[in-house]
């Protein structure tokens, strides 16, 4: 290594300047091991200047060089076939890529076939000897012998597979700043020795490299999905909502639907978008409050409340029926329900974060389960200016200061707004969630007082974390499949820069 | 969400004016609806079918527009306009009106057979007098039947229509329920009869009616609506006969629904003839027929209800946070098709709710539309007064809390999914299934969903496995709920613990 050192900079003082592939060349090195000393040198200092070059070479792949020492495949199987002759299904095992010899020597017009022959196609030469042009040129290729190759054969080659185009990076060197025929060694340490003794003064010392990353710190992680709900936490806190208790995957199918006046028949209820479950398959009917369940049936069947009803007939042992929630506004049925059971109404802010159930079909976006924020207010006399207010403020804490509503239809509010907003990062208009005041039909059999309103609004975690973190695919957020490389390097979690 | 398919042009022409895509967007959002794709016969093909196959539909431009799920009246072209007209008050809603038969006829009489109450009880039926229609009506005629079918009728279960040339036909009509042996007839498009039975064989192969047959089946009797002649109409929800058919020179539309749900039939007949009654000679006029029911009484239909609601001004200002008065909220509502006219010095409003609009059935309903025409985003938004001191779920709280420190510990946290297979939990951690309380689902999609995990372990092991590329050591913690099933109260239920897992892998 030393040597080379040496020799690169012995030339470039005599010569000016270098290419490392002819260098290479003259001193029958291999070129890495000249690229490797030249980079040594950089490191030292401005002693040198690189200009780095890309050249492409032909070179033989590895069936390239077998053709090389044994024959081309179709001189292979011209010499495979003897002056007789030889029957096609025996000759195609004789050599190997017989195949591909084949049809070659066929092509060339090397061999002939007769079809008809007697015990099964035969084949013949056609010439009496052949020159095999293929190995000719491919020998002349591997000694870089390029003149009298045609563009079109090393086309030809490279769909064989026998050579391949190969691309090298090479160096022009010249004289740097600080050229010097010596490199002295670099101190990467200054000692109190060498300070004590003054030798510092004749050291040179490696710069301090500021590029380089360095050892990682041990660390853990929290989860990019997770930091977000924890900053929606803390927005609903900071505007004053109490945290519902949503750990209750499962639910009954009277708090999912029926207690939020979605009907029987409704296709939300389908098998195909509700996970029911078959054991244990029915909830607990003496946990239903019995009374409550007799006013939810003359709602739904009946009407009453100032409302027609949907007037069918509802059955009991539908509403019973556990599936896995594929709303939190199941646990704000059951909250609201409690509320009104207090002696006295009290006005409430309420919110949860958890995870729902939709057996959907999947994909890119969707998935079985999902994250779903809920907000809700219940005080007597708000207004449809109120919702639309509170969900301003919400959504300037994510940094969404532009917003539209547009109607919407849910079976558990009226009016229902969807929710639009201007995404400063996207620099468009998105869908950003679902909103609306609940429906008398769902409030008044629970018993709250008939001037209450409750507005509420939602959207899903995961949406707006696909957002900000530039990911397409949900599998790559939450799951198993999830890169833990993404996770380890997921910045702190500020939701209102964009 | 329905979406219905219009040519952009026709829907222009319709409307009396042409809009950019932008603008029509815009009218959209304010109404409720949404332009869900822009695309054309072509592309469609091309999507459906391959690109090669392009050339042969037309290049007209397509709107594909969604529609809310409640709003039947607006699932066809004709629906729609008139909404959209109504709404920019460049129309008036029409009256529909039920005309009965002239003088020297009566009406068509349709008698439910009680053998019928065992498979689908319910028959509503009507006449469209005196129809014109093209291709482009008739083609929609057959649309909407479909999209009422794909939705309120929850794909023929609930409701089935039919509908026939009334003058190939003679009433009184039968609805009955037969063995299929005894049903013999030639269903649509086919050139000769069949029995009930063949009829199952041969659509148990056809793309589209083969998801109805289950409805029917099994059952002994299978429904059948016949003439006085014996003449087949249809065997609901399969198929029609071949004889009554509609054609383009049909003038007379007889139009019969049977169903397990009354209410919803009666709504989906209102619909038909409401929407199609615009091409009959006398516009928007339907004639009723009557329905004999196996009591005996007689039920005329269609409902064609017009409901009267009266409505607070106050309250309605109040519950929206505007201020306006009786006579402009009047005019707002009529822009919905909700007629209105203010009563009582301007405290009230008397609301007239069409057959239409069978998607009111509260005030609140009415709310909303008053919004609506006013324009949601033209109301002020201000903040609600209420006053809560805030409190964290104790649970959430602790999880809070100690997440950090675990991350702090040098763990990184998962999030895995609740839901996994049962051997997930039992064969592959070396267990049996039935001695694990977990809680099973009854309709996985796939094996990946068949029971609420018991422990988070399976997986984070998920996770480590499928980073296995990473450098080691792999440390992972997660902190969230399992379900197991709770015996203990000697009654089935279902209990939810919140479980800290830690795992290394060095």
């Amino acid at each position: 290594m030393e040597d080379t050192t040496r020799e690169i900079l012995e030339r470039v003082e005599k010569l000016g300047k270098i290419d490392t592939l002819e260098l290479a060349a003259e001193l029958n090195v291999d070129h890495q091991k000249i690229v490797g000393a030249v980079k040594s040198i950089q490191s030292a200092g401005d002693i040198i200047n690189c200009e780095q070059c890309t050249s492409k070479k032909w070179e033989l792949t590895e069936e390239g060089k077998a053709v090389v020492e044994n024959g081309s495949h179709e001189a292979l199987v011209f010499n495979a076939v003897p002056v007789e002759g030889i029957a096609q299904a025996d000759l195609m095992q004789s050599v190997p890529n017989a195949k591909i010899g084949f049809s070659k020597a066929m092509s060339g017009g090397w061999i002939m076939i007769d079809k008809k022959a007697e015990g099964g196609p035969r084949v013949f030469r056609k010439v009496e000897s052949i020159e095999d042009l293929v190995q000719q040129s491919l020998i002349k290729l591997q000694n870089l012998q390029l003149d009298g190759i045609t563009d079109q054969q090393k086309t030809d080659y490279k769909k064989r597979k026998l050579i391949q185009e190969v691309k090298i990076n090479s160096f022009i060197v010249t004289k740097g700043r600080n050229f010097s025929l010596t490199i002295s060694k670099q101190e990467t340490d200054l000692t109190p020795e060498m300070l004590s003794s003054g030798s510092w003064k004749e050291h040179t010392f490696k710069p301090y490299n500021f590029e380089a990353l360095g050892v990682l710190p041990d660390s853990g992680h929290l989860h990019p999905l997770l930091k977000i709900r924890a900053e929606y936490r803390q927005i609903f806190l900071e505007m004053g909502f109490s945290e519902m208790p949503t750990n209750n995957f499962i639910e009954s199918s009277f708090w999912n639907f029926d207690a939020l006046f979605q009907p029987q028949q409704h296709p939300a209820r389908d098998a195909h978008d509700t996970f029911f479950i078959s054991d244990p398959m029915y909830a607990d009917e003496t946990k239903l409050p019995a009374d409550y369940v007799a006013k939810v049936k003359k709602v739904h069947s009946e009407g009453g409340y100032g409302s027609q009803g949907y007037r069918y007939d509802w059955k009991l042992e539908e509403g019973k029926k556990n599936i896995l929630r594929t709303h939190t506004t199941a646990v704000s049925a059951r909250m609201l329900y409690k509320l009104a059971q207090q002696e006295k109404f009290t006005p409430v802010k309420y919110f949860s974060i958890d995870r729902v159930f939709r057996n959907e079909t999947l994909d890119a976006t969707h998935l079985a389960e999902f994250h779903q924020i809920e907000g809700l207010v219940a005080d007597y006399g708000l207004t449809l200016g109120d919702l639309m207010g509170v969900i301003k403020e919400f959504f300037k804490k994510l940094g969404i200061q532009k917003l539209r509503f547009k109607p919407a239809y849910n079976p558990y509010t009226e009016p229902s707004m969807e929710i639009f907003g201007y995404h400063p990062g996207l620099k468009k208009w998105v869908e950003i969630g679902n909103s609306g005041v609940f429906r008398p039909e769902m409030l008044l059999p629970m018993g709250l007082p008939d001037n209450v309103q409750v507005i509420a609004w939602g959207l899903s975690l995961e949406r707006p974390t696909m957002i900000k973190y530039g990911i397409d695919n949900i599998r790559d957020l939450i799951g198993p499949k999830v890169n833990l490389q993404m996770v380890y390097n997921n910045p702190i979690c500020r939701l209102d820069r964009h | 969400m329905p979406t219905v398919a219009l040519e952009r042009d026709l829907l222009y022409e319709r409307l009396g004016q042409s809009y950019t895509e932008e603008e029509f967007d815009e009218l959209c959002f304010e109404f409720g609806l949404e332009l869900d794709e822009v695309t054309s016969e072509n592309a469609l093909i091309a999507k459906e079918q391959g690109a090669d196959k392009a050339g042969t539909g037309s290049d007209k431009v397509i709107y594909k527009i969604e529609i809310p799920a409640n709003r039947y009246d607006l699932l066809c072209v004709e629906g729609l306009v008139r909404g959209l007209l109504v709404f920019k008050e460049k129309m008036a809603c029409p009256v529909y009106k039920k005309i009965p038969p002239t003088e020297g006829s009566t009406m068509q009489e349709l008698t439910i057979r009680p053998s019928t109450a065992a498979i689908r009880p319910h028959c509503v039926a009507a006449v469209l007098r005196n129809i014109t229609f093209t291709e482009a009506s008739y083609k929609n005629f057959i649309d909407l039947q479909d999209k009422l079918h794909q939705n309120i009728c929850r794909k023929r279960s609930l409701v089935a229509i039919g509908t026939h040339d009334l003058d190939t036909i003679e009433g009184p009509f039968v609805y009955d329920a037969l063995p299929p042996e005894d049903i013999k007839f030639k269903p649509l498009n086919q050139t000769k009869e069949y029995t009930a039975v063949e009829l199952m064989e041969l659509y148990s192969t056809d793309s589209h009616l083969k998801h109805y047959l289950h409805i029917i089946k099994d059952s002994p009797v299978y429904p059948v609506i016949f003439d006085k002649n014996n003449v087949v109409l249809s065997m609901p929800p399969i198929i029609n006969g071949e004889h009554s058919k509609i054609t383009l020179s049909t003038k007379n539309v007889f139009i019969e629904c049977t169903a397990t749900d009354l209410t919803k039939a009666k709504v989906v007949l209102d619909t038909i003839v409401t929407m199609f009654s615009e091409y009959c000679q006398d516009q928007f006029t339907v004639e009723p027929a009557k329905v004999i029911q196996t009591d005996g009484s007689e039920v005329v239909y269609p409902d064609l209800n017009y409901r009267h609601e009266v409505v607070e001004v106050a309250d309605i200002n109040k519950k929206l946070g505007i201020k306006i008065k009786a006579d402009a909220m009047a005019s707002l509502l009529t822009r919905m098709c909700l007629k209105s006219k203010a009563i009582e010095k301007g405290a009230r409003l008397i609301v007239e709710i069409p057959p239409t609009r069978a998607d009111v059935i509260h005030a609140c309903d009415i709310v909303e539309d008053v919004a609506i025409a006013y324009g949601y985003n033209n109301i002020k938004m201000t903040i609600p007064k209420t006053n809560c001191i805030s409190q964290q779920f104790p649970l959430n709280k602790l999880t809070d809390l100690l997440r950090p420190e675990i991350a702090a510990a040098g763990f990184t946290e998962a999030l895995t999914f609740s839901l996994c297979s049962k051997d997930d939990i039992s064969d592959r951690l070396r267990k049996d299934i039935s001695t694990i309380r977990a809680a099973h689902i009854a309709n996985p999609k796939t094996l990946d969903f068949q029971v609420a995990r018991t422990m988070l372990l399976p997986g984070i092991l998920r996770t480590v496995a499928s980073n296995r590329k990473m450098p080691l050591p792999l440390k992972l913690f997660e902190i969230s709920d399992v379900v197991f099933k709770d015996d203990t109260t000697g009654k089935i239920n279902y209990k939810h613990q919140e479980v800290v897992k830690i795992l290394q892998c060095k």
